[in-house]
């Protein structure tokens, strides 16, 4: 489904990516680990189409497509889905409208017709359910207002009502209380099927607890220097990253 | 030409035809001014950033019959007119064949100005016009007095609250020929009333037309005023646009501006809070593309104490276009516990536009609470990354941003067949590229 090959990218020049390779498949849960400033939320943008990140080398194909191709609109309506670690705050536009039209651009980039009120709504419902979630904050402008948990729990509504076949969680886990990681994390579960592919992007093992990923990564200094599966998280939790990095710096040095 | 000289005969014939009385006292007085003060220029404080001298660079002749047809009216209607006042100005003046007043004369009055000044209404006419000449002394103003004819006069009955909102379509026909209109209206809204009022403009025909206009308004202890322009004309539309509001009583006012087109639209707000314990709320919004020019000078002059005002004006510039921003707040002596709210935010879309915004505080009271503030900025990145990355393409989610930005102006539209059909003209207005 996602396969990065030796992605190398920069901001203002520096190069923070040195060569990322990944593999997704159908229905995998991939778990991206690091320490801070390690590459992780670059990657995430990378992929999502951030126009600060310049991609120098390598290349992503996304469900058969260059993805480095495409624009971040389209590559939403492709189907790759970013829950953002900050969600943005947008004073005046009502969450619900907004999710409405990005259904619909979805749906009219598939070549669908638009849903109707009816069906729209009954859609809100069913997903609303599905990762208990307000309508009250629906109303409401985006994010404008929210707790950090229901800013993460309106991230993980969205990535329900547009059904992507790939999302990636950019430390969806961040700032959040042990009861709200617990929602968010359950709403994930929730959406995960064997079409839809989803990577974690974290710093702690934490989120893990709760989402049982199928492979776990860890990258650092711009690389993924060592993969392998869940056990891999515990390891971390256990020993720290000073384990991993140690050795990596070590073998650098030699 | 020879702004003075020109406009000279025209004045003459019209002193000549009706020479008597109150307004054509005004007229005199206004013409004198006019002829001291001249066209105003950059040197002007008030008129450092708005040029108006290609106002002045051609010949309009004078307001005659023009072949205004019902059907043009029903081109410039706006929603809820079927239960409107509607009153028709052509070339600037009122055409009363064209109007439909539904408020019964127990509620609402309407007249010819200068059936005002001659009947019933002569000793308030002669107290209340013009008394917007103390606060602007400019020629532009003055010209506007000098040329006072086929105005109206509106008196809001005490006590009375018309269930018919109050509409001004001004046409200006261009058709054949440049077209200057000077409307003027003295409106009384009396104590205890309520007055919706909305005006409107629509220039027919390719020639550029100059919508000189000046309304004054009265307001009585216990008044309710709902006041709404919208400026929407073409691109060789100008306004010099002077609405002058007196709250002479304890009374609330609500004001939105809302300048979508048109070469250049200078508009004067003026509020003076005459009485103990005034309310006011200005709203102003100008979404400006291509080359217009919206100048919006706004003065709050606080005379009595304990009068409330906020201001939030709000504006995108995109093309080559100019916005300019001048508010004004006076605090006299006798006006403690004032407090003055002001702020302006603008959007900055091209690198052609340009923005202007000025505070000005004149403050001679020692117990007040006054505050300003202006920000130029661009649309936020971050926000609009947040929308493309939910499908939503780069311009789409832009007029989605800017949509918002205008929102909390439109929100203070009050009547819902207005504000909606404002939210879509704002839509359309940004979606065109």
């Amino acid at each position: 489904m996602l396969s990065v090959k030796n992605i190398h990218a920069n901001i203002d020049g520096r190069e923070i990516l040195k060569g990322i390779n990944l593999d997704i498949k159908p229905g995998e849960v991939h778990a991206i680990m690091g320490p801070n400033g390690s590459g992780k939320s670059t990657l995430a943008s990378v992929l999502a189409g951030r126009d600060e990140y310049e991609v120098t080398e390598g290349n992503v194909s996304f469900l058969g497509k260059d993805l480095l191709g495409l624009s971040t609109e389209d590559r939403a309506r492709e189907g790759l889905f970013l829950a953002f670690q900050y969600p943005v705050e947008i004073p005046g536009v009502s969450t619900t409208n907004f999710i409405k039209a990005a259904v619909n651009e979805k749906r009219k980039y598939l070549g669908q017709e638009p849903l109707d009120a009816v069906s729209f709504l009954k859609m809100m419902k069913e997903k609303m359910a599905l990762v208990e979630i307000d309508q009250r904050l629906l109303s409401r402008s985006i994010n404008e207002g929210f707790s950090g948990g229901e800013k993460k729990r309106n991230e993980v509504f969205q990535m329900a009502m547009l059904e992507p076949k790939l999302a990636i969680m950019d430390e969806t886990d961040s700032g959040l209380d042990i009861d709200a990681l617990r929602i968010v994390a359950k709403g994930i579960n929730k959406l995960r099927n064997p079409d839809r592919a989803v990577l974690l992007i974290t710093h702690y093992q934490r989120l893990l607890d709760y989402i049982q990923p199928d492979y776990v990564h860890v990258l650092y200094n711009g690389r993924i220097v060592k993969s392998g599966t869940k056990e891999l998280a515990l390891e971390l939790e256990e020993k720290g990253y000073d384990f991993i990095t140690d050795e990596v710096d070590l073998t650098a040095d030699q | 030409m020879n702004d003075i000289a020109y406009f000279k005969d025209q004045f003459e014939q019209l002193q000549e035809a009706d020479p008597k009385g109150t307004i054509a006292g005004l007229r005199q007085s206004g013409f004198d001014s006019f002829s001291k003060a001249g066209v105003p220029t950059f040197h002007d404080e008030d008129w450092k950033y708005t040029n108006v001298s290609s106002l002045f660079d051609k010949e309009y002749p004078i307001a005659g019959l023009s072949g205004v047809t019902l059907a043009d009216v029903d081109a410039v209607r706006l929603p809820g007119s079927e239960l409107a006042n509607e009153l028709v100005f052509v070339n600037g003046r009122f055409v009363a064949g064209l109007s439909n007043i539904r408020s019964g004369i127990s509620d609402l009055i309407v007249l010819p100005l200068e059936v005002a000044a001659t009947g019933a209404y002569k000793d308030l006419v002669a107290a209340q016009l013009d008394h917007s000449s103390n606060y602007l002394s400019d020629g532009i103003h003055a010209l506007n007095t000098s040329f006072i004819c086929g105005g109206v006069f509106i008196h809001v009955l005490k006590g009375k609250e018309p269930k018919h909102p109050v509409y001004f379509y001004h046409i200006l026909d261009t058709r054949q020929h440049p077209s200057l209109a000077q409307p003027r209206s003295l409106v009384l809204v009396d104590e205890s009333s309520r007055l919706q009022l909305t005006e409107t403009y629509a220039t027919l025909g390719p020639s550029d037309s100059f919508n000189n206009q000046v309304m004054e308004i009265v307001v009585k202890e216990n008044a309710f005023v709902e006041y709404y322009k919208i400026q929407n004309d073409t691109a060789n539309a100008s306004q010099v646009n002077t609405t002058h509001i007196r709250q002479i009583g304890r009374s609330y006012v609500h004001t939105v501006t809302l300048t979508l087109n048109g070469a250049i639209v200078r508009n004067n707000m003026n509020l003076v809070l005459d009485a103990n314990g005034n309310e006011t709320h200005l709203y102003g919004l100008y979404l400006l593309k291509g080359k217009s020019h919206a100048d919006n000078h706004t003065l709050i002059d606080n005379l009595k104490p304990n009068c409330f005002s906020n201001q939030l004006y709000k504006g995108i510039a995109d093309d080559a276009s100019t916005a300019v921003f001048n508010g004004r707040i006076m605090v006299q002596p006798d006006a403690q516990k004032t407090n003055a709210y002001q702020s302006n935010k603008n959007i900055l879309l091209s690198d052609n536009a340009t923005i202007n915004t000025k505070p000005q505080l004149e403050i001679f009271a020692d117990d007040v609470k006054c505050s300003h503030g202006c920000t130029v900025g661009q649309l936020d990145e971050e926000a609009l990354f947040y929308l493309r990355a939910r499908g939503i393409p780069k311009e789409s989610a832009e007029v989605l941003l800017l949509e918002a930005f205008a929102a909390d102006i439109v929100e203070q539209i009050k009547p819902e067949v207005l504000r909606s059909y404002v939210a879509k003209l704002i839509y359309e207005h940004l979606a065109i590229q």
